[in-house]
């Protein structure tokens, strides 16, 4: 198979039947408790869903060390800038769509431009959030966060990664968005797989004629650069793409800033057409960024798969990511498309 | 109780007019800014950087220092004098103000300056940085206290009152804040834009103590903060009836000095003012 070995990913990636199931929040969760353990600066605030956004563990362990807020997000933001500011680690948790949504000026003034380390935990993000419908699904987060100065934008691909992301985030001297979703998705990574904050993995590389860059890699059809629990979807296509005889590179592309160019750029050389995956606008999302790298260094052409200038509306998180266009089927189409461009 | 003797009050009130002419002097040379807020709030500022709060110009960073967080920031041509004044930079640079290269920038920068505690512009965010402060210093056992200097044109965001219900919630009897209770913001008098009053009734429903004062007598400050000390289960907010303008008559009251600067020959009109008083800030008051 053409799945990069020295990443441990799961065995039964490719069977939907019997691959584990678990939010990414729950990551969090776990992650948080355990930066907790390993560091006794981290404190958590939460406002008012402390147990939706799996802060429980956290406040259960340490409850000294959490602080209810309320349903007041804008202040969830100031006074975790001055806990900050004293000397604290503060994780701040709501659903995205009310952090970094409604406290967004907050997040800029007084965490990003103080530089302060606070760590902003958006749940829920994503259409995949289902019934509650299009009021609590942020797709607009990765847009509204990345191009603060002084912000690293993270999007976890599965409860592992998630995890590793939340403690990886405590070692930032400074502020951190971590996105997290509600909904199980399937758990493809493990806990022996690597995550480095800033450094996107080639997670799937369909063996073929050797890269004429000389960068050693085998010379891909498309690149597909994702983003979150989309992996996934992405690697199901290039399996079956595969069997087609297109040959694809899967990039888990989590650290959306500061960007892996380097990894990114190769990929588009390799490649010479990309499709980006996430699920969020299109618009300033994942797949802007990428695009941003590209057109500065190496144009080639692109095709994008997210959310296409619409809200989102009630369903089940399946039957929303299949209607707005980002299941499997939707990522073969692009990877077509974009084939005819080159 | 008074806290103050004769001598330190003069004293007070020497520096606040040094403080109050320098101001006018670095709005001329910036040619932008505001003028009402910063000459009434002048004494204040004086009350905590001469008097009131335990810090140390050659150690701004001193680890137990009291922190003092400027929330309505764009009154920051008052802090950044008192800052000078008191020893934390020199008083020449304060005519860099606004611009390019600045340390003083428009709106006070955290990383920028020495003194400046926190970033500050946007209104309503102060009061809530200064009560993680004070919540965070609580975890610790710290002893020392937050203050947080507040306009009273930001009492109309509903971030201040998220961190008014925090505090009250969290009993942060370490923080103190200050409104600038001088009735004028932008577009005009604050009762006409958005009437807060019953303002002290407003912060003691929120489980607040409330002191109201005269923003210009040493000792009423003095007195109020030292109150506040003593206050065990609540934070303590201290309304401060202040004039907008206050040491130029000619400013003082009217809310169209709220956001410009004066120029070159209205500054010069204005110094010889303040200089003729001499520092009498509070006798004239009276």
């Amino acid at each position: 198979m053409p799945i990069n070995p020295n990443l441990k990913l799961v065995e039964n990636i490719l069977d939907l039947k019997t691959i584990e199931q678990a939010p990414t929040r729950k990551g969090y969760g776990e992650g948080l408790l355990e930066a907790g353990e390993q560091n006794e600066k981290v404190v958590a605030l939460c406002a008012d869903l402390t147990e939706s956004t799996q802060m429980h563990l956290f406040t259960k362990k340490f409850p000294e060390r959490f602080i209810q807020m309320g349903v007041a997000e804008q202040n969830l933001a100031a006074v975790a800038s001055g806990l900050a500011n004293y000397g604290k680690i503060p994780f701040i948790s709501s659903y995205a769509m009310f952090s970094p949504g409604r406290n967004w000026e907050q997040i800029r003034t007084t965490i990003c431009y103080n530089n302060v380390p606070v760590k902003i935990a958006g749940s829920h993000a994503g259409v995949s959030v289902g019934p509650d419908g299009a009021t609590h699904q942020a797709i607009e987060d990765i847009a509204i966060t990345r191009p603060i100065p002084n912000m690293t934008v993270i999007n976890p691909c599965d409860t592992h990664e998630a995890k590793k992301a939340t403690m990886a985030a405590v070692g930032i001297d400074g502020p951190v968005y971590l996105r997290f979703h509600r909904e199980k998705t399937p758990v493809f990574t493990t806990p022996n797989s690597q995550f480095i904050i800033g450094k996107a993995e080639i997670l799937w590389d369909s063996e073929g004629s050797p890269s004429p860059t000389g960068s050693g890699r085998s010379k891909p059809d498309v690149a597909l650069i994702v983003c979150g629990p989309l992996v996934h979807n992405a690697i199901l296509a290039a399996a079956e793409l595969e069997k087609e005889g297109i040959k694809i590179r899967v990039i888990n592309n989590h650290t959306i800033k500061p960007m892996d160019e380097a990894t990114i750029i190769q990929a588009a050389k390799d490649a010479g057409a990309v499709v980006t995956v996430e699920e969020h606008q299109i618009q300033g999302g994942m797949g802007s960024a990428v695009a941003e790298v590209l057109a500065k260094n190496y144009p080639v052409p692109i095709e994008f798969i997210g959310v296409q200038n619409r809200f989102g509306e009630s369903g089940a998180p399946n039957e929303l990511i299949e209607h707005f266009g980002m299941g499997v089927s939707h990522i073969k189409e692009a990877v077509k498309k974009v084939l005819k461009r080159k | 109780m008074p806290h103050l003797h004769d001598d330190k009050i003069k004293f007070l009130e020497e520096k606040a007019s040094a403080v109050r002419q320098s101001i006018i002097e670095m709005l001329v040379e910036a040619g932008s800014g505001h003028t009402a807020g910063p000459l009434g709030m002048a004494d204040i500022f004086t009350a905590f950087y001469f008097h009131i709060l335990n810090h140390d110009p050659k150690n701004p960073t001193m680890e137990d220092r009291d922190r003092l967080i400027l929330s309505n920031g764009h009154i920051c041509p008052v802090q950044y004098a008192t800052l000078a004044h008191a020893g934390y930079f020199p008083v020449e640079e304060l005519k860099t103000l606004r611009k390019f290269g600045t340390r003083l920038q428009g709106h006070p920068h955290r990383d920028s300056l020495p003194g400046v505690e926190t970033t500050s512009g946007p209104l309503g965010s102060g009061l809530g940085q200064a009560a993680g402060y004070a919540y965070g210093a609580k975890m610790d056992g710290k002893k020392f206290r937050v203050y947080c200097l507040m306009s009273d044109g930001e009492q109309d965001a509903g971030n201040t009152w998220e961190s008014a219900m925090f505090a009250g919630k969290y009993k942060l009897n370490n923080l103190t804040g200050v409104i600038d209770r001088n009735n004028i913001q932008i577009d005009g008098m604050t009762e006409d834009i958005m009437p807060l009053e019953n303002l002290r009734a407003k912060y003691e429903a929120f489980n607040w103590h409330v002191l109201e004062i005269d923003g210009h007598n040493f000792e009423e400050i003095v007195n109020a903060v030292e109150e506040a000390k003593a206050i065990y289960e609540k934070p303590t907010m201290i309304i401060a009836h202040t004039i907008p303008g206050k040491g130029v008559k000619e400013i003082e009251f009217d809310y169209k000095w709220h956001g410009i600067p004066p120029n070159k020959e209205q500054a010069t009109k204005f110094l010889a003012e303040l200089r003729t008083l001499g520092g009498k800030i509070k006798s004239e008051h009276e």
